[in-house]
C-alpha cells in the first residue's frame, strides 16, 4: 500500500453515523500510568477507527525494536512523547460508534500537565475517568474529579482499569466504587457508571468481558453512547457578551452590527435589549447574517449579530440581556472558587487581569477565604497565597464593574480566567457578588441609563465631525502642584487646535451643583457622583473635558468610572510624588507648563483621543 | 421546535470558528490570515465573510513558492477581486533567484519547504522581506509600504491532518523566532484564549482545529463555496486531494467529479481510511518531518 500516515487521527471510518448527528467531545482523564492511552488505543482498534495499516505499522515497529506491542503506542504520535513515555498534551482523537462520531481529548495524568488536562476537559461534554484497580484512588483522581466539577462537566463514567491485575476481583472494584463514589458526591457529580475494564485485554471496552460476568452495567462504548449532548441553554435568560460593534462604512455598508456568541437564551427582532454593566437599552431591529436567509430569532450557541433601533454607544465587554428577563449581577467584588496554574503563587496586592465573557478588567485578591486540599477536600489553615495547582475560595476586587452571573444561575457567564504576565494562570467561577462602595451610585446610574433618551446623532458622527474622541481628563496632584495652570494651558492649546474642549475646576462644581450638600468627608461620594454626572453629559456631547481636583483617590476614580464610560477617562498626576493610591495613566514631573502640555497632548495622541497630524 | 435543537455538527463547527475569528479580530491590531488557496483556508476565508457579515477586514497572506500550480494563482486573484480582499503575497526571492530549491536539484524536499515556505512565511510576517499587495484599481501587485510585523496570524490547520497539529491550541504562541514550544503550551478553556503576548512574539490562531476533511467538504457543499478545480477529476481519473507545489504534490486516482462525489468517496470509498496528506512527499521524509518543520514555524 505504501500509504503510511503520521496521523493519529484517522479519516472518517467505514461505519457511518447517521447523518446530522452531532459529534460529542469526551475527555479522558486519570492519574499517570492508570492506563488511559491503552483504553483509547483499544477504543480506536475495536471500533475500526484506525487508518488502514496503522495497527500493522505500529506492531511492525515494536517488533523492529524488540518491544512488546501495546495499544497505547497507537497514540504516541509525537516523537518526544515516545521518548518520555508520557502524554504531553491534550491530544485529539476522532472515532465513531454506530450511533455517533466522537472526539476524544486525551488529557495527561501527570500533575505537571494539569493545565493541559483542563484545556482538554473544558472542551468536553462528558468525561471518562480512569482509575487503576491495583493502585486505587490517588490524590490526582480526586483532583481531576474536583476539576471536572469546577469546569462544569456533569456527565462522567469511571473506568476501573487493569482488572486483570487484581484477578477480576469484584471486592476490589466495589471498594473503589464506594470510596470514589462518596468523593464525587461531595463535589456534586453523579457518575453515570463505574465500569470494571482491562484496556490491555479489551475487556468491557467495546465487548463484554467473560472475566467480569458479575458485572451487569454498560461497556465503555455503551456508556459513551448513553451520554447525552447537552443542549445549548435556550431555557435560561438571554446573555450575549458583546465581542464587537462592526461598521464597515468604507465598504459601503451602513449597518452597525452588535456581534457576539449567545451563551444562553433566545433573542428576537423587536426585543428590548439592555446592555450591562452600563444599563443602556435599545430594541433589536434586525438579526444579520451572511449567505443565509434573514432570521427573526437567534438562540444559544450561535455566533450572531444584530442591529439596534435606537443607536447607543456600547463596546466590547458589555453583556446583552433582555427585558424583562432576570438581569445579571453588576459589581466590582466577587466571591469565587478558582484553581491556580501559575508557577508563581497568586498573592494579595498584586495586579492581575480578569477575563469574563468579553470583559477584561484589572483584579486584585482582596481576601483568600480558604484553600482546599484536593486530596481530602478538607480546608487548610489561613493562607496568604494560592499555590500552583491549588483550588481556593477568594474575594476578588475589580477596578471597574463587570456584568456576570452566579455559577448556579448561568454557568457560562459565571466563568472567568486570570491572566498574569501574558498567560492564563488560573480560572474560576463566580459564587456570589458582594456589595462595593459604588453600589448606590451604580443603581442610580443604571436607572439613568435606562431612562436615557438617545439622540438621533450617533456618537461616531460627533467624533467624526469634531475630529476627536470624547474624553474626561482628570488632572490631579498634591495640593502644592499647579495643576490648574497645566489644565488651563491644555484647554487653550486644544481649543486653538480646533478641538471641542472645556475646563472645569472642582470648585466650580462644589459651590454650584453641590451647593445643597455640606463639604465634609462623608459626602465625598456624592460630590464625585455629581461631578461624574456633569462629565457624562459633556462627554455625551462629544467634548474633551478637563477636570482638576486635589489628591483624587482610587475610590474617587471608581465612583467616577461608575457614571462615566471607564475607557473614556485618562488620569494624570501632576507632581513628582504620587501621594494617593490612584492608578495613574500619565505622571507629569514638576516643571514648566508648556512642556507638561506637550506631554499630555502626546499622551492623548497615543490614546487616539486626538490625532497626530500627518 | 427551537433553532438550537436543530444545530447540526456543521452549525457547531461554524459558530465556534466564527467566534474565534471575532476574538482574533477584536484582540489583534496587526492581524493577517494565511490563504494557501487550498480548500481549508478557503473555508476559513468564507467563515471570515460569515463572521464579518460579508466583509473580510483582515488582510490575506499567500506564501507563493513560485512552484504552485498556475491555476491556484488565477483562482486566488479572481476571488481577491470579486470578494474585495486585501491580498498580500510574499516569497523567498533570494532562494528562487539563486536556484537554491528542490526542483532546481540544489536541496532536498524538507530544506526546500523550509526555504520557500517557512523562511518566506517568517520574513513576510515580520515585514523584513517585501510584501506584494494587490492594487484593485490597477489589478496588479505592488510592494506594500506597510512593513509592520503581524502579531496574530490566522491559519487553517486542522487537528486531524497529522499528529503534530492535533496538539495545537486555538490561540497558539510562537516566540520571536517563530518557534513552537510543543511541551509547554498555555491552557485554553471556556472560550478564553491567549490574546496577550510579549513584545516580539506572535500568535497563530487556528479556527478550524476541530474540523475534519469530511467536514470541510460537507461545508463547501452546504455553502456552495467556490473551490479550485484541481480538486476534481476532469476525465483523466485523477484529482488532487491536497494542494501544494507541483514538484512535491501528486494527484490521487479518483473518479470524483463533484463535491458530492468527493464526500461519498471520503465516507465510503477508497479514501475512507487513507490519510489526506498521503500525496505530500515532505511528510514522509525522515521521521516526524512535519513536526520538525512546524516547530520551526511551518504552517
Amino acid at each position: 500500500m505504501g500509504q503510511i500516515s503520521t496521523s493519529i487521527a484517522p479519516p472518517e471510518p467505514r461505519v457511518s453515523a447517521p447523518v446530522g448527528v452531532q459529534r460529542m467531545n469526551i475527555v479522558i482523564v486519570g492519574h499517570v500510568d492508570h492506563g488511559k492511552s491503552t483504553v483509547i488505543g483499544r477504543l480506536l482498534a475495536d471500533t475500526h477507527s484506525l487508518p488502514e495499516g496503522k495497527l500493522e505499522q505500529v506492531r511492525a515497529q515494536c517488533e523492529l525494536n524488540s518491544r512488546p506491542f501495546e495499544y497505547a503506542f497507537l497514540l504516541d504520535a509525537l516523537k518526544d512523547e515516545q521518548a518520555q513515555g508520557i502524554t504531553i498534551d491534550a491530544a485529539r482523537v476522532f472515532f465513531k460508534t454506530e450511533s455517533r462520531p466522537y472526539l476524544i481529548l486525551d488529557a495527561p495524568g501527570h500533575i505537571e500537565f494539569l493545565k493541559n488536562m483542563i484545556t482538554g476537559a473544558a472542551r468536553a461534554e462528558a468525561a471518562l475517568l480512569v482509575i487503576d484497580a491495583a493502585e486505587g484512588v490517588q490524590e490526582n483522581s480526586r483532583r481531576h474529579g474536583y476539576m471536572m466539577s469546577l469546569l462544569g462537566i456533569r456527565q462522567l463514567a469511571v473506568l476501573v482499569n487493569k482488572m486483570d491485575l487484581v484477578s477480576w476481583d469484584q471486592a476490589v472494584f466495589d471498594g473503589i466504587v464506594r470510596e470514589y463514589g462518596a468523593f464525587l458526591d461531595q463535589v456534586g457529580i453523579r457518575p453515570s457508571a463505574f465500569i470494571p475494564v482491562s484496556g490491555r485485554g479489551g475487556d468491557n471496552i467495546a465487548d463484554r468481558s467473560q472475566h467480569l460476568a458479575w458485572y451487569r452495567g454498560p461497556t465503555v462504548l455503551e456508556a459513551l453512547d448513553a451520554f447525552r449532548s447537552e443542549p445549548a441553554p435556550t431555557d435560561r435568560p438571554f446573555r450575549m457578551p458583546v465581542q464587537d460593534v462592526y461598521k464597515f462604512t468604507k465598504q459601503g455598508d451602513d449597518r452597525r452590527i452588535v456581534a457576539g456568541t449567545i451563551e444562553s437564551g433566545t433573542v428576537r427582532v423587536g426585543d428590548h435589549v439592555i446592555f450591562y454593566p452600563s444599563g443602556k437599552k435599545s430594541r433589536v431591529k434586525s438579526i444579520e447574517a451572511f449567505n443565509r436567509p434573514a432570521a427573526t430569532r437567534a438562540d444559544a450557541g450561535h455566533a450572531v449579530g444584530f442591529t439596534l433601533q435606537e443607536q447607543i454607544y456600547i463596546t466590547r465587554g458589555e453583556v446583552a440581556t433582555l427585558e424583562p428577563e432576570p438581569r445579571p449581577q453588576v459589581t466590582t467584588r466577587l466571591r469565587v472558587s478558582l484553581f491556580w496554574l501559575g508557577k508563581q503563587p497568586m498573592v494579595k496586592r498584586k495586579e492581575y487581569m480578569l477575563k469574563l465573557g468579553t470583559a477584561r478588567v484589572t483584579a486584585r485578591v482582596e481576601e483568600i477565604l480558604r484553600v482546599m486540599d484536593a486530596s481530602t477536600l478538607g480546608t487548610t489553615e489561613q493562607r496568604s497565597a494560592i499555590q500552583r495547582h491549588d483550588v481556593a475560595e477568594a474575594v476578588l476586587k475589580l477596578d471597574r464593574a463587570i456584568a456576570c452571573d452566579l455559577a448556579e444561575d448561568i454557568a457560562s457567564t459565571s466563568r472567568f480566567v486570570i491572566v498574569d504576565d501574558f498567560e492564563i494562570r488560573g480560572g474560576g467561577i463566580v459564587r456570589e457578588t458582594l456589595p462595593d462602595r459604588q453600589t448606590s451610585v451604580r443603581d442610580q446610574v443604571l436607572l439613568r441609563n435606562y431612562k436615557w433618551e438617545p439622540s438621533t446623532v450617533q456618537p461616531e458622527r460627533r467624533a467624526e465631525k469634531y475630529n476627536q474622541k470624547a474624553a474626561l481628563i482628570l488632572i490631579t496632584g498634591d495640593s502644592e502642584t499647579d495643576r490648574k495652570a497645566v489644565a488651563k494651558a491644555l484647554e487653550g492649546k486644544l481649543f486653538e487646535d480646533g478641538k471641542v474642549v472645556y475646563f472645569v475646576g472642582i470648585g466650580s462644581v462644589l459651590y454650584g451643583i453641590d451647593a445643597d450638600i455640606e463639604r465634609k468627608p462623608e459626602n465625598r461620594l456624592e460630590h464625585m457622583r455629581r461631578l461624574a454626572e456633569v462629565a457624562n453629559l459633556m462627554l455625551d456631547a462629544g467634548m474633551i473635558l478637563i477636570v482638576t481636583a486635589a489628591e483624587l483617590t482610587q475610590d474617587d476614580l471608581e465612583v467616577i468610572k461608575t457614571a462615566v464610560q471607564p475607557d473614556w477617562i485618562e488620569t494624570i498626576w501632576a507632581g513628582d510624588d504620587i501621594t494617593t493610591d490612584l492608578a495613574v495613566d500619565l505622571q507629569l514631573p514638576t516643571g514648566a507648563v508648556p512642556e507638561a502640555v506637550d506631554q499630555v497632548k502626546s499622551h492623548l495622541q497615543d490614546k487616539g483621543i486626538i490625532f497626530r497630524p500627518w | 421546535m427551537t433553532a438550537a435543537a436543530t444545530m447540526d455538527h456543521l452549525d457547531q463547527l461554524e459558530n465556534r470558528s466564527v467566534h474565534i475569528l471575532r476574538e482574533a479580530y477584536a484582540n489583534f491590531k496587526n492581524l493577517g490570515m494565511l490563504w494557501s488557496i487550498g480548500k481549508d483556508s478557503t473555508v476559513l476565508l468564507w467563515l471570515a465573510r460569515k463572521a464579518f457579515f460579508g466583509h473580510v477586514p483582515i488582510p490575506l497572506i499567500h506564501i507563493d513558492t513560485a512552484f504552485k500550480i498556475p491555476e491556484m494563482i488565477e483562482y486566488r486573484d479572481r476571488l481577491a477581486l470579486e470578494w474585495n480582499l486585501t491580498m498580500i503575497y510574499g516569497q523567498n526571492r533570494q532562494a528562487l533567484d539563486a536556484k537554491q530549491t528542490y526542483p532546481d536539484g540544489a536541496i532536498d524536499r524538507i530544506a526546500c519547504c523550509k526555504a520557500l515556505k517557512t523562511d518566506a512565511l517568517k520574513h513576510t510576517l515580520s515585514g523584513e522581506w517585501p510584501r506584494y499587495r494587490l492594487n484593485h484599481a490597477k489589478r496588479v501587485y505592488e510592494v506594500d509600504r506597510n512593513t509592520e510585523a503581524f502579531t496574530g496570524v490566522i491559519v487553517g490547520a486542522r487537528a486531524d491532518e497529522e499528529g503534530s497539529r492535533s496538539k495545537e491550541r486555538y490561540f497558539s504562541p510562537r516566540n520571536a523566532q517563530s518557534h513552537w514550544d510543543v511541551g509547554d503550551q498555555p491552557p485554553e478553556f471556556w472560550n478564553q484564549f491567549k490574546t496577550e503576548f510579549a513584545p516580539g512574539t506572535h500568535l497563530r490562531i487556528h479556527p478550524l482545529l476541530d474540523w475534519t476533511e469530511l467536514n470541510i467538504w460537507e461545508y463547501i457543499k452546504r455553502e456552495n463555496i467556490p473551490t479550485v478545480s484541481l480538486y476534481y477529476n476532469k476525465g483523466d481519473g485523477k484529482r488532487y486531494r491536497s494542494l501544494g507545489c507541483w514538484p512535491c504534490t501528486q494527484p490521487v486516482e479518483s473518479d470524483a467529479r463533484t463535491v458530492d462525489e468527493i464526500i461519498l468517496e471520503l465516507q465510503t470509498g477508497k479514501f475512507a481510511n487513507i490519510a489526506e496528506r498521503s500525496g505530500r512527499a515532505q511528510d514522509k521524509a525522515g521521521g516526524g518531518g512535519l513536526e520538525v518543520l512546524r516547530r520551526d514555524g511551518y504552517m
